[in-house]
């Protein structure tokens, strides 16, 4: 039986938005903040499940193009530049480097792709800590808000809480509903065709390179576009973001999401970006991600399906 | 600029290419017995050099050495058991086609697991090893230009472990069992060869060389919980230049690359010492993904 795909998403918009009335209720309106963050981390693992769960490529440079979106726009708005074009030329940066370091390296098996792209993430990480001109190990702080639209901004801040958070799950929310409609299209069908037999799609005349160099920068615009918007609602930006640790976070969050579950992945990104932000891992912090994504490999090497009838939004059954 | 500087910069790189050079031979090791890549292979060269830094304040440095080997063996040998050799079942009895990369996401936790414990163990200071022999002043000198004596001990080191593997894998029945394993794993399983044996036997022997480079260098390089990522990237470029599986060419290209970084100081700030190796490794996969010694065919063949 094929399920609408866009139920999920309905109900996610539904449980997203009634999310704020109780934090009003419970006086605990603080938590939006922790909560817009985890929606822009959410952003960026959503264009990785595209890529891990659809064409099978694993990417752990995930935070490197995250950090490049956050960094450009931070360079350029401080320059003076307009933030929505700082946004825009974030976006093609990252999406030109995905191409430059997608095109060699996709042609090869899977784990090519995912040393490059690891050497990728130490490289923009050292880029970030040791360029004087990108602030070193403090970052760029003073980043000025992204007005979209008169009074309605991004930026840090108690008065703009509310509006934040709306705008974050907003954007999540058309992101998801551009991915399952991506799916169902003809490049969709093509990219989920890959995860079948990569043979079989080729003999069936899938351009399979060009498919997964798709995938790919859609993966690194989502990050970027993540990483730019998170930074103008901080206000700035640090070289932690790029670590290597924070793509192997983002590649545990789909994998837990259930690799090939554009829902999954948002919700588990959302829920354990919070618990992290909140400080619950404690010390743990990294290492409980690299024990989640061991344990799921060992439990649930597909990833763990979410059960409820409507956290299914597989675009091809299982 | 003087030569003395220039060969500074070759021992400099020759240290580092051995390091490289032994970590493409774990990379290769586990590759040919399995397929994967393992990404926890810099995390063993950590442990080596960490292990001997601890048991050295209570054991003789050679002791302590060897002990340090044997426990990142006997680590690498339980992680494969216990997470490698388990999921490799559950997927085969699912007939899953992305085995390799299910695989391959594993060792990235398991990566990340040896990094944070590093850290819970020994704090984020850089710790060092004692040299061998004499101290870090002491130094020998070849016509004008010095060099610590650690460096004959790495270089040593370096070709104890290659003319041992290469002896293990020509001479010994289990070296020839893994070989048999890595060419046909139906075929051997066939020929009588317990063919989940040899994987682990692989990754115990990747994480003892690993190990022992660790111990080797660590006088010298000083060493770090977190330092294993960058060394995997190196290693892998490495392998990859020399051929994947390709144990001779991958020494020779470790050392080239060891000797490529440390020039490239003379042109390049030392913060993109790692830049330049992963320039490297993206041109390489761009125009030989067969390496750079190894045939097109044969790297056709191992990645279609």
């Amino acid at each position: 039986m094929k399920r609408n795909p866009h139920l999920p998403l309905a109900a996610f918009i539904c449980v997203a938005a009634v999310t704020p009335v109780l934090t009003s209720l419970f006086h605990a309106n603080f938590f939006l903040t922790q909560l817009t963050m985890s929606a822009y981390y959410a952003l960026a693992a959503l264009g990785l499940c595209l890529l891990l769960g659809y064409a099978g490529q694993i990417s752990l440079g995930q935070a490197g193009f995250f950090a490049i979106g956050a960094y450009t726009s931070a360079v350029l708005c401080r320059a003076g530049l307009d933030p929505r074009l700082a946004f825009l030329c974030a976006v093609l940066a990252s999406a030109l480097v995905a191409v430059l370091i997608g095109m060699p390296v996709l042609r090869l098996k899977g784990h090519y792709l995912a040393m490059a792209t690891l050497g990728f993430g130490v490289v923009i990480e050292k880029i970030a800590r040791g360029v004087p001109f990108l602030g070193g190990a403090d970052g760029i702080a003073n980043v000025p808000a992204f007005e979209i639209a008169g009074s309605l901004q991004i930026v840090g801040g108690k008065a703009h809480r509310l509006s934040n958070y709306l705008i974050a799950f907003a954007i999540l929310s058309a992101a998801l509903a551009l991915m399952i409609n991506l799916l169902s299209s003809r490049s969709g069908r093509a990219l989920r065709s890959l995860h079948g037999s990569e043979e079989a799609a080729s003999a069936m005349g899938v351009n399979t390179a060009r498919s997964k160099l798709a995938a790919f920068v859609i993966a690194a615009v989502a990050a970027a576009v993540a990483g730019s918007l998170m930074t103008h609602f901080n206000g700035s930006i640090g070289p932690g973001e790029a670590a290597t640790i924070k793509s192997i976070r983002y590649l545990s969050i789909v994998a837990v999401g259930g690799l090939s579950n554009f829902i999954g992945t948002v919700v588990v990104g959302i829920v354990l970006n919070f618990l992290s932000l909140r400080g619950v891992f404690g010390v743990y912090d990294d290492a409980v991600f690299g024990a989640i994504l061991v344990a799921v490999m060992v439990l649930a090497p597909n990833g763990f399906r979410l059960s409820l009838p409507f956290a299914r939004a597989k675009g091809v059954p299982s | 600029m003087s030569h003395e500087i220039l060969a500074q910069y070759l021992f400099s790189g020759l240290i580092y290419g051995s390091i490289y050079a032994v970590i493409a031979l774990g990379f290769n090791i586990v590759y040919n017995a399995t397929g994967i890549i393992n990404f926890a292979q810099g995390e063993f060269v950590m442990l080596g050099g960490l292990v001997t830094h601890s048991l050295s304040a209570v054991l003789p440095l050679p002791a302590a050495i060897l002990a340090a080997i044997a426990i990142t063996a006997l680590t690498g040998g339980l992680l494969e058991f216990f997470f490698i050799r388990n999921i490799g079942r559950l997927i085969k009895g699912m007939g899953g086609k992305g085995d390799v990369m299910h695989l391959t996401i594993m060792t990235i936790g398991l990566s990340i697991l040896l990094r944070e414990l590093a850290l819970k163990i020994w704090g984020e200071q850089v710790k060092t090893v004692r040299f061998f022999t004499g101290t870090e002043s002491s130094s020998l000198s070849v016509a004008g230009a010095h060099f610590s004596p650690q460096l004959l001990w790495i270089m040593g080191a370096t070709a104890l472990v290659f003319a041992i593997l290469s002896a293990f894998f020509r001479f010994s029945l289990s070296g020839r069992a893994m070989r048999a394993c890595s060419a046909s794993r139906v075929g051997s399983r066939i020929c009588g060869i317990r063919a989940e044996a040899m994987v682990t036997l692989s990754f115990v022997l990747s994480a003892a060389i690993g190990a022992a480079a660790g111990a080797v260098t660590a006088p010298l390089t000083q060493t770090h919980y977190a330092i294993g990522t960058a060394l995997s990237i190196k290693g892998f470029t490495v392998a990859v230049f020399g051929g994947l599986g390709n144990s001779g060419a991958a020494v020779a290209a470790g050392f080239i690359l060891g000797i490529i970084e440390s020039f490239s100081i003379i042109v390049f700030p030392e913060a993109f010492k790692d830049v330049v190796s992963i320039v490297i490794l993206l041109s390489v996969l761009l125009a030989r993904p067969s390496g750079l010694f190894g045939s097109r065919e044969a790297g056709r063949l191992k990645e279609a």
